[in-house]
């Protein structure tokens, strides 16, 4: 574990020093703006707006950050070939993967728990004090970074054996599709033949819901969220990440190197 | 089993493999540090991958231990596609290969070997000294340790100063010093360097000699592939020529050159215009200066005549051949032997 843990602590630095956390001072720019907007033009729904539009803001940045990031942990490093010195040290290559697929969730946690903070702030600038209800943005939160963990996992597993930008191409596309994962399931379309309906019932299971991780409607007005529901959709995420990186790892496993 | 020399000119024993290219010269001597065996590559290439190119045929060699190793070759010739197998950054066709009597699949051998790649890259947001301590943390040493290990590798290298610049701002022989450094920073047994000289300037030549044969006298391994002859000349016990993926010798540096001594050259001037030697109808003039080629045997004779003609004598030396020459007698010589055997075998 040390191997894994020398790994993810350089990943995060390289983020820190490539200075991806600046993605911070748009997001909390774009907080004080709504902040000072929303207080004038919404009245009685401005923790609504703020909330939605703050975890909204969470969820596009990280998935920016865990796409373009998390295709390059890999590939960056053999294009630059900086992986070579280090894989002829006693690593092993899973240990590599693990290391910087935890490098880019610790500076996705850091990044989301920042702009978490900033949320509040503007929450707090339009509204308090603070309701009970508004920990449930916490939540919030913490499934978005759940979302984010699996899709750098599958960034990961594209970059292993394919070129950057496919690698991007195809994150995104299964991003995409993963979000109507739900509606694959429960479509009932009378033109569809059965075995049509059954190999899209089957797709659909073998996408990431990525519906299990959305909860921002319900928390943006206040509802909450069971504790069972983030239960299930931490397990989802926990056993879908490591399905994929395992397969990363069987695919990276045996890659040549340029 | 078929034997053969590969040179021409070699001398006894020297120089000779067989048809599948295995070692004759010292086999058995000593414990082996590294052992290749039958190891080939192959990399498919084309309109989905359906031809393959043969990077590295049948290598069949062995390192001892203590062993300074020169591997030769022209470019492309297979020299780092084989460091790469062995680091296990590429992976064989067919074939085995153990370091210290560990096979290369297994990471634990990982412990006793140091590695610097080819025109090595490292992460540029990190200086020298974060560099070596994040590449220290994988051979499980205290952090006093890494610390330790980390200044004194600096300091060898000549990098000491700069140790906490970041190494996007280094040049490319600085690189060079940190990659040196970081193969050696864990006492390792063996030490692979790949064109370890490549981007140095005379003076970082020099200090990278010199940490070899330190290397050597601290009993430790290495293993370093070049196209400059000189270097090998210099450093090594050992060197394999490869060309084309083939091994196509192993022997001493001085049996490489000496096979085919080209001769000498005398460099002189004239003190006298009146008084010329006859071997000025061959000499060269460039300047002042006199420049002539003969056969060994012929050497004394020349500077007797040379005396009596009251010259200067300005410099003489064995005229060596190039490393390409070497390869192209060396690749004839393997194509002569091959018709050869197969003509006998018809």
């Amino acid at each position: 574990m040390m191997n894994v843990w020398a790994v993810a602590t350089n990943a995060f630095r390289e983020a820190v020093r490539d200075r991806v956390l600046y993605n911070l001072v748009f997001f909390a720019l774009l907080m004080m703006g709504a902040a000072i907007l929303v207080g004038q033009i919404s009245i009685g729904v401005e923790d609504t707006v703020i909330i939605s539009l703050g975890l909204s803001a969470i969820s596009i940045i990280g998935l920016f950050i865990a796409v373009f990031i998390g295709v390059g942990l890999v590939s960056k490093e053999m294009d630059k070939r900086t992986l070579y010195a280090l894989l002829a040290k006693p690593v092993e290559r899973w240990q590599f993967l693990l290391g910087k697929f935890c490098g880019l969730v610790m500076t996705l946690a850091v990044n989301t728990a920042a702009m978490a903070l900033g949320l509040y702030l503007a929450l707090w600038t339009v509204k308090h004090p603070l309701e009970k209800s508004d920990a449930y943005v916490l939540v919030a939160v913490y499934l978005i970074l759940l979302k984010l963990a699996l899709i750098v996992a599958l960034a990961m597993l594209f970059s292993c054996f394919t070129t950057s930008f496919l690698a991007i191409l195809f994150t995104a596309g299964i991003y995409v599709a993963g979000l109507f994962a739900e509606d694959l399931r429960t479509i009932q379309a009378v033109d569809l033949s059965p075995t049509t309906m059954k190999m899209l019932r089957g797709i659909s299971y073998l996408l990431p819901n990525f519906e299990n991780f959305s909860v921002m409607g319900a928390v943006a007005h206040g509802r909450g969220v069971p504790g069972g529901l983030v239960g299930q959709a931490t397990l989802y995420a926990l056993v879908y990440a490591t399905i994929v990186l395992a397969a990363a790892a069987m695919v990276f496993s045996r890659r040549n190197l340029k | 089993m078929l034997w053969g020399r590969v040179a021409a000119g070699a001398q006894g024993n020297a120089w000779r493999v067989d048809v599948g290219g295995r070692v004759l010269k010292n086999a058995g001597m000593s414990t082996p540090a590294i052992e290749i065996e039958k190891l080939s590559k192959e990399y498919p290439y084309g309109f989905l991958n359906l031809k393959t190119k043969k990077s590295l045929e049948d290598l069949t060699m062995r390192v001892d231990t203590g062993d300074v190793f020169g591997f030769l070759g022209p470019n492309g010739a297979g020299k780092s596609t084989t460091i790469k197998l062995l680091m296990r950054l590429i992976f064989p066709t067919s074939g085995t290969a153990r370091i210290l009597g560990k096979s290369i699949e297994d990471v634990s051998m990982h412990q006793q070997v140091g590695y610097l790649p080819e025109q090595p890259y490292f992460y540029d947001y990190l200086t020298a000294a974060e560099v070596l301590d994040y590449f220290a943390r994988f051979h499980g040493l205290t952090e006093n340790d890494r610390k330790a290990r980390m200044e004194k590798m600096l300091k060898k290298v000549g990098l000491e100063t700069a140790k906490k610049i970041q190494l996007r701002k280094y040049s490319k022989g600085m690189l060079q010093r940190v990659g040196l450094a970081q193969a050696i920073l864990h006492d390792p047994e063996v030490v692979v360097l790949d064109e370890p000289m490549s981007g140095l300037d005379p003076l970082g030549r020099r200090e990278v000699r010199d940490i070899i044969l330190e290397l050597k006298k601290d009993g430790r391994t290495v293993l370093f592939s070049t196209h400059v002859l000189s270097d090998a000349e210099m450093l090594c016990d050992r060197v394999g020529v490869i060309v084309g993926g083939k091994l196509r010798g192993v022997g001493a540096p001085g049996e490489l050159v000496g096979i085919q001594s080209h001769g000498m050259e005398i460099l002189f001037e004239l003190r006298t215009e009146g008084n010329k030697p006859p071997l000025l109808s061959r000499a060269t003039r460039t300047g002042e200066r006199y420049r002539v080629q003969l056969p060994e045997a012929e050497l004394y004779g020349a500077l007797d005549e040379l005396k009596a003609a009251e010259a200067r004598i300005l410099n003489v030396a064995q005229l060596k051949p190039t490393l390409e020459e070497v390869f192209m007698d060396l690749v004839e010589a393997d194509r002569a032997q091959a018709s050869a055997v197969d003509v006998s075998g018809k």
